[in-house]
């Protein structure tokens, strides 16, 4: 669906089912240089499962339209103004990576409108790695490449997709290659720049979700334990044998246990 | 400046896609010799159905051997994801079937296989499809045939039989200038010659009966997705950008982005048209590729052998090898097939007393070790006289238009010691003449 925010079109895919803001609403945000068909069948599960999903298209990323917004503060506030333009009262947050630290973000901001917060490969701090950070800023494909490789377990590496006869590596690199100019290395500076998260998570009042991959090399297990311990009402599920990338190379363990955790904050 | 570091084409063409079987620790890939999959509850077999969850229902559609193979050929591809097919003609079928309806337009490569030009020139006009065939040493024919309802270009990657090169970055580019994928048919290079997305192309196929496969044992084709292709971009593809009321409403690039194409064409044309590769066919492939770059690097040996051969015997009035001095697209060749340009050679033989058929008939009789037959890309050296077998259907005039003269003989080199392959063909070739 399409959200008019002050002129700017708000690109946010549904997952097959009309948005009701009388159901439980559920926000899924994506990570640097990727789209909401990141999210691919966990939009559609969801959206069939009692919640309005809305997977959006942060600005100057897929079907929206602007530029790319400068640092994770500023998302966070823009995604409130998406949020108030549909009406909804209550969210559940669930951001992956850059994603999961604009969901801090805004559950800080305004945590009495959180009803959970999910954060998927998740650390204290989103450190990029220079040579990273430099070939994303100068649009340079080999970005793409370097995300891919670490964004992926080892085991991932061989293939193993859920979906039958894809394979994860070409569909990262194709994700990331789809983006405009610019986007990828905006987003990558906006996560390296951004250190509030422990001030972040001291603001949290809802149930949280940290959701690990134990061979995570992008946001490493160890570095989400000071994160971690300074949620309140915090609950911790790890994935063996996986990356960064656990909504790709996990598809249904993820969809289980979010929707498990999604059950016991509701009831 | 540190670098990523991906599984080199060999290891993927070992591992990829399958890990040990975690029951029983399997270290071959297991034949998933079923039909279905028990579903542990109603409202999972429902979220598989409407696509919500990832897995296995039916094996028309998905199998988990299947599901390997596709997933390494995607892998050595450098795609987003391949269906596995009930042959290589199934695979061009379902491309086509998904890519167009009524009203559509083809541009394609006259010099392909017999088949796929029959499937273009006389089997989809039935349909309402229409095709232009073009000569593929000529790009600019490209640009000329397209019209507005032009949604496919198509060649193949070395051409059958006249061995012409795709000028693949070119051709991609003026399919691109007009909001269109280039589809290629790489049965005749494998990933292992040329990756053909590195250069441009969109959608791949392969017949995998041939080399991939490698033994002539079993029939089998793939269809690759590059995931490059902006479908959206093009506003030409109702079927990748506009509601399907076959899955509710579902709107394929909205909902899969890059994997667009191949999810489309697994949801709809595996389980509407239904033509699937079985779980038995798909691990006699997969053994293929287990061993495809040492094959294929003998299989390059061999015919550059075997044309350097023929280049000198004095019954042969031509040669036509990618690789050879002279022929109109070597450098090319040198250019997109920097390990070689594949396993076939034609030539053409001097007519004897009976004129060119019989020559031809008498050469390929004597043969003794090379086999008669209507396949390639076998471990075994084949030889066949494609003017009265595989483009039979060809009148006179597409036969000139494909390059396939009466005096022509195909040979697919195989894997056997150059020596024999050498002697054989020296002794049917004397024995032709007399």
């Amino acid at each position: 669906m399409d959200i008019d925010l002050n002129g700017s079109k708000v690109f946010a895919h549904t997952g097959g089912q009309n948005f009701d803001p009388s159901l439980p609403v559920m926000i899924l945000i994506h990570g640097a240089g990727n789209n909401h068909t990141f999210w691919g069948m966990q939009t559609r599960y969801f959206a069939h499962h009692g919640y309005s999903v809305l997977a959006l298209d942060l600005p100057g990323h897929g079907q929206s339209n602007g530029q790319p917004l400068q640092n994770i503060s500023e998302i966070a506030s823009w995604l409130w103004k998406v949020i108030e333009c549909l009406r909804a009262s209550q969210v559940n947050l669930v951001g992956h990576s850059m994603g999961s630290l604009i969901a801090l973000e805004a559950a800080a901001m305004h945590p009495e409108k959180v009803e959970s917060l999910i954060l998927v490969g998740v650390a204290e701090r989103v450190a990029v790695h220079k040579d990273l950070l430099r070939a994303a800023l100068d649009d340079d494909p080999s970005a793409y490449d370097m995300i891919t490789d670490w964004g992926f377990g080892k085991w991932s590496h061989l293939g193993g997709h859920q979906v039958p006869g894809l394979w994860m590596q070409g569909g990262s690199r194709a994700l990331l290659a789809s983006g405009s100019p610019g986007v990828l290395g905006c987003d990558l500076v906006a996560c390296n720049e951004y250190t509030q998260t422990i001030e972040a998570a001291k603001n949290i009042t809802c149930p949280s979700l940290i959701l690990i991959g134990s061979k995570d090399r992008m946001t490493p297990p160890a570095m989400a334990e000071n994160l971690i311990k300074n949620l309140v009402n915090v609950e911790i599920q790890t994935i063996e044998s996986t990356g960064h990338m656990i909504i790709v190379e996990r598809i249904n363990e993820t969809i289980d246990i979010i929707a498990d955790f999604l059950i016991r904050v509701a009831t | 400046m540190v670098e990523a570091k991906f599984l080199k084409f060999d290891t993927l063409s070992l591992h990829a896609g399958q890990h040990p079987d975690p029951i029983h620790g399997a270290r071959a890939t297991p034949i998933y010799q079923t039909t279905s999959y028990v579903f542990p509850d109603v409202d999972h077999a429902a979220s598989l159905f409407n696509l919500e969850r990832a897995g296995h229902i039916y094996s028309r559609i998905s199998n988990p051997t299947v599901a390997v193979f596709e997933e390494r050929m995607a892998a050595l591809e450098g795609g987003v994801g391949a269906i596995g097919t009930a042959s290589g003609q199934a695979s061009l079928m379902l491309a086509v079937l998904t890519l167009m309806d009524t009203g559509g337009h083809i541009v394609a490569s006259r010099n392909i296989y017999g088949g796929s030009h029959n499937l273009f020139l006389h089997t989809l006009p039935r349909f309402g499809i229409q095709t232009t065939l073009v000569d593929p040493r000529n790009p600019d024919e490209f640009r000329k045939s397209i019209l507005p309802e032009t949604r496919l270009l198509f060649a193949e990657t070395i051409g059958n039989p006249g061995l012409e090169i795709l000028d693949i970055p070119l051709v991609a580019d003026i399919a691109h200038e007009s909001g269109i994928p280039l589809m290629v048919d790489s049965t005749f290079t494998t990933p292992y010659l040329m990756q053909p997305f590195k250069h441009g192309a969109d959608i791949i196929m392969h017949s995998a009966t041939k080399w991939i496969g490698g033994h002539g044992i079993a029939i089998g084709g793939v269809l690759i997705d590059s995931g490059n292709f902006d479908w959206e971009k093009s506003g030409k593809f109702p079927t990748m950008t506009e509601p399907y009321l076959g899955y509710h409403g579902l709107d394929f690039v909205e909902e899969f982005g890059p994997s667009a194409f191949v999810m489309r064409a697994r949801a709809e044309g595996m389980r509407d048209f239904g033509a699937c590769l079985s779980p038995q066919n798909a691990f006699y492939l997969i053994q293929g590729l287990e061993t495809l770059s040492i094959r294929m690097k003998r299989h390059v040996e061999n015919a550059r052998a075997i044309a350097e051969f023929l280049i000198e015997a004095p019954e042969v009035s031509w040669v036509r090898y990618p690789d050879l001095e002279g022929h109109p697209d070597k450098d090319l060749a040198k250019k997109l097939l920097p390990n070689g340009s594949g396993s076939i050679v034609t030539f053409g033989i001097k007519s004897g007393g009976g004129g060119a058929r019989k020559t031809g008939a008498i050469f390929i009789e004597s043969l003794e070790i090379f086999s008669h037959l209507a396949n390639v890309g076998d471990a075994k050296s084949l030889v066949i006289h494609p003017a009265s077998t595989t483009h039979q259907q060809m009148d006179a005039e597409e036969l000139q238009a494909a390059g396939v003269g009466e005096e022509m003989i195909r040979v697919s080199v195989g894997l056997e010691d150059t020596a024999d392959l050498v002697s054989d063909l020296r002794q049917a070739l004397r024995l032709s003449q007399k």
